[in-house]
């Protein structure tokens, strides 16, 4: 035994003795995850995460979070001697007067689009496969309120340089506030410590973007990857996976070399991103003054449905007992978005109640296997980018040369009438690609290979699938429907009332499926020719 | 020939290759695009002979009936389609004409920016021919555009933020009006044009009077457009200076798309 070796092995038993950690780290270190390139998308979160950590803790050391009139005298000539608050200057001292400033604000930046788009992307990913099934129910309602959480950070940050735009979208944050009736003028008041703008607002946001909300995700991301660990990763079907078992590579070495250069993979994009792009060109925006406006004022995408969403309401106010109420900004601005944030959250419970499934599930579903959740995902996705394509109208009006006009009143149409048409599309393209699996088992891949019989017959080669993919093509289950029962034991007519008649109608749409090849449908066909 | 035979058959192999499809569909996007943009930016080469002249005023007159009175009148009166001229002044001509919004390509809701159809001398006549039926503002000469000297380029840009922000965005770049109008954008604008919008306010724009804005201010807006237009993008690509709509779609196209595309990668099967 070397040197080395034999003081590594007495520090390892030295901690070992004393944790009784090596039999812990055997079991961890040996855990198997699945292999799918849809996993990763999580990751890319969690790395955006800690990207953002590092870059943002950079830019604290420069930054003054104070609404302190300054007169700028820094190095860019456009806004020598003007008066601004005290953050703006700051961050032109950062973009301009600090080594390397400018990279670390653009990757900041840049890497806080990527949480947001990740974790969307991420979203959808265990939306479509049905991942959020029993017994990860919890982990789901963690996952909407990290986006939720998410949104409101990434808007804080906006808001922090205090430049043109983040006004604009303070302003429309203070109007949203202001439009809660009864209570929204004082609460607006509370948070703004005063009439808008205030010197308040500014450093209480940043104490809420560096400490409270990063906090709080370290916290929700370390019970959601515990609960992944916990509970295991879930798995696309296949040959040899079932319900009670986890087919993949073991973290170590396979995954710690996997996640660890993805890690630098997704830093290295935000880097070339910070590099090349420009983000939020804060010093051509001018600072912040509330009498001041730029056309084609937007946020960032991940709150641009909700500014599509109050461009688009006609205006309606109501005045009762002397209160005005803002129903053009209440309904788009709060009551929608607080519904579609509760259907989110509740939806793993809804779709458990409407099937009447209480299983375990740890095999994903493919998204064509369970139409009616595809449908109403593609549905809810089509209403975000309707609303999304109103948040942009102007910039779209401008560079396609079209009306604002035009746009918003076709997004206020689209916004009623394509979601139920994306409904009815998806749910019958999955049935169709559900009858072409039901094809391609029973009859075999077309080839393309057309051969001509000695009589001059022309057929096409069907090649027959390999035993592993008809298997994974008809392994899925398919639920039965949930029946009304009639009448109860004392003979009263549907006992469960209109809830249950609901539940029976939705049972029924859930259940609408192309058959799976059954082995007896194949057994008939073998041997016969197609 | 040999040597390209063997070439395609190199090419060939990688034919039913999984990414053959995508790639093939990239190449033929960039040649239509290519070719597109090619044939479209070739020049438009006619030009109208100059004439002989006379005196400039007559010479205007002639012109205007041949090609304005149509819809303005032979009067200057205007009509349904068409506004008064009379008191426009000098500068007005010298704006519409001269960046070519007049005489109109179609009846649009608004007259854009395009190649004039008249030349300097021709659109100097028209606008004495205007200017001298009713007092205007005058053409602005190059000898009052001392911006570069008499311009504060921080005072313009608080001025610009202040009145021309709100239509013609942060960095002067446009942006939309109700009903198809809009604001067009600054960038790449003579001096002489942008000074001229600001007294005459044509289409949608309103007047900026030397009450409201000194003609000392008004140099200071436009020094610090042009500084704006001069700036570079300090930040890397500008993606348009319009905001956070390009910024987000950057991130979901070129941020995401080759993050999923290297999760793909990592993933892969090995063959």
């Amino acid at each position: 035994m070397k040197k080395v070796e034999r003081i590594g092995g007495n520090v390892a038993s030295y901690v070992d003795d004393r944790t009784g950690a090596a039999k812990w780290l055997r079991k961890n270190l040996t855990k198997v995850f699945p292999d799918h390139w849809s996993f990763m998308l999580g990751e890319i979160v969690l790395y955006s995460f800690i990207i953002l950590l590092l870059s943002g803790t950079f830019l604290t050391f420069w930054f003054d979070p104070s609404q302190r009139e300054v007169v700028y005298e820094g190095s860019y000539e456009p806004l020598q001697d003007i008066k601004m608050s005290a953050a703006y200057a700051s961050t032109l001292h950062i973009s301009f007067d600090v080594r390397g400033g400018l990279l670390m604000r653009q990757i900041h930046h840049w890497a806080a689009l990527l949480f947001m788009a990740g974790m969307i992307a991420h979203l959808m990913r265990v939306f479509f496969t049905g991942a959020f099934r029993k017994p990860r129910e919890a982990n789901w309602l963690i996952g909407v309120g990290l986006v939720t959480l998410g949104i409101v950070e990434g808007f804080l940050g906006y808001s922090l340089p205090d430049d043109l735009l983040s006004g604009t979208g303070i302003r429309i944050a203070e109007a949203i506030i202001q439009a809660l009736p009864v209570v929204g003028s004082y609460l607006a008041f509370f948070t703004f410590g005063g009439a808008f703008p205030g010197e308040a607002f500014i450093p209480r946001i940043y104490t809420v973007h560096v400490l409270l909300l990063p906090g709080a995700f370290l916290a929700l991301i370390t019970i959601h990857l515990m609960l992944v660990w916990y509970q295991k990763h879930t798995q696309y079907p296949g040959p040899g996976r079932t319900e009670k078992n986890v087919v993949g590579y073991p973290l170590m070495p396979v995954y710690m070399a996997k996640a660890g250069g993805f890690f630098f993979i997704v830093f290295g994009v935000t880097a070339l991103l910070g590099a090349v792009a420009s983000i939020n060109p804060i010093w051509l925006y001018g600072p912040y003054n509330p009498g001041q406006i730029s056309a084609g004022s937007q946020p960032d995408f991940y709150m641009g449905w909700l500014d599509g969403l109050v461009r688009m309401a006609p205006p309606i106010e109501s005045y009762i007992f002397g209160y005005t109420i803002s129903w053009n900004i209440l309904i788009p601005g709060l009551i929608i978005p607080g519904i579609l944030f509760t259907l989110m959250a509740l939806y793993p419970f809804i779709e458990s109640w409407m099937t009447g499934d209480k299983e375990e599930h740890h095999l994903l579903d493919r998204p064509r296997n369970n139409p009616n959740r595809t449908a109403i995902g593609a549905m809810s996705l089509s209403f975000i980018l309707v609303v999304l394509i109103n948040g942009g109208n102007d910039i779209i009006a401008t560079n396609f040369h079209l009306t604002i006009n035009q746009i918003m009143w076709f997004t206020r149409i689209g916004v009623i009438v394509i979601p139920p048409l994306v409904f009815v599309i998806t749910k019958r393209i999955c049935l169709s690609l559900q009858r072409a699996d039901r094809e391609k088992v029973l009859h075999g891949r077309e080839t393309g290979r057309l051969v001509m019989l000695p009589h001059g017959e022309f057929v096409e080669i069907h090649e027959e699938l390999t035993p592993a993919q008809k298997f994974t093509l008809t392994q899925h289950q398919q639920p039965k429907a949930l029946l009304l029962p009639a009448t109860d034991a004392n003979g009263v007519l549907n006992p469960q009332g209109i809830k249950g008649k609901i539940r029976a109608r939705f049972s029924q749409a859930h259940v609408e499926q192309v058959p799976a090849p059954t082995e007896s449908e194949a057994e008939a066909l073998e041997g016969g020719h197609h | 020939m040999e040597k390209m035979n063997s070439g395609i058959k190199k090419l060939s192999r990688y034919r039913r290759h999984r990414f053959a499809g995508p790639a093939l569909l990239i190449v033929a996007l960039i040649t239509m695009g290519t070719t597109f943009q090619v044939a479209s930016a070739l020049p438009n080469s006619s030009k109208m002979e100059t004439t002989a002249k006379s005196t400039l005023i007559e010479e205007g007159k002639r012109i205007f009936n041949l090609g304005c009175s149509t819809c303005h009148g032979l009067n200057l009166e205007g009509g349904g389609i068409a506004p008064a001229l009379i008191g426009v002044g000098a500068a007005s001509v010298d704006f519409q004409v001269g960046t070519g919004r007049m005489p109109l390509a179609e009846m649009s809701q608004q007259a854009m920016r395009k190649q004039p159809i008249y030349n300097e001398e021709e659109t100097a006549a028209l606008a004495a021919y205007v200017a001298s039926l009713a007092p205007g503002p005058d053409i602005i000469n190059e000898a009052q555009l001392t911006y570069e000297r008499d311009g504060n380029t921080a005072e313009g840009g608080e001025l610009f933020r202040t009145n021309c922000a709100m239509c013609h965005n942060f960095a002067g770049q446009g942006g939309a009006l109700t009903q198809g109008k809009y604001a067009p954008t600054l960038m790449g604008v003579d001096a002489k044009y942008i000074y001229e919008a600001m007294i005459t306010g044509p289409q949608s724009m309103p007047v900026f009077s030397d009450k409201t804005i000194t003609p000392e201010e008004k140099l200071s807006i436009i020094k610090w457009v042009k500084a704006a237009e001069n700036e570079p993008n300090l930040g890397g690509a500008a993606l348009g200076r319009v905001g956070p709509v390009t910024e987000g779609l950057l991130v979901w196209t070129l941020g995401l798309g080759l993050l999923i595309g290297i999760a793909v990668w990592l993933t892969m099967k090995a063959k």
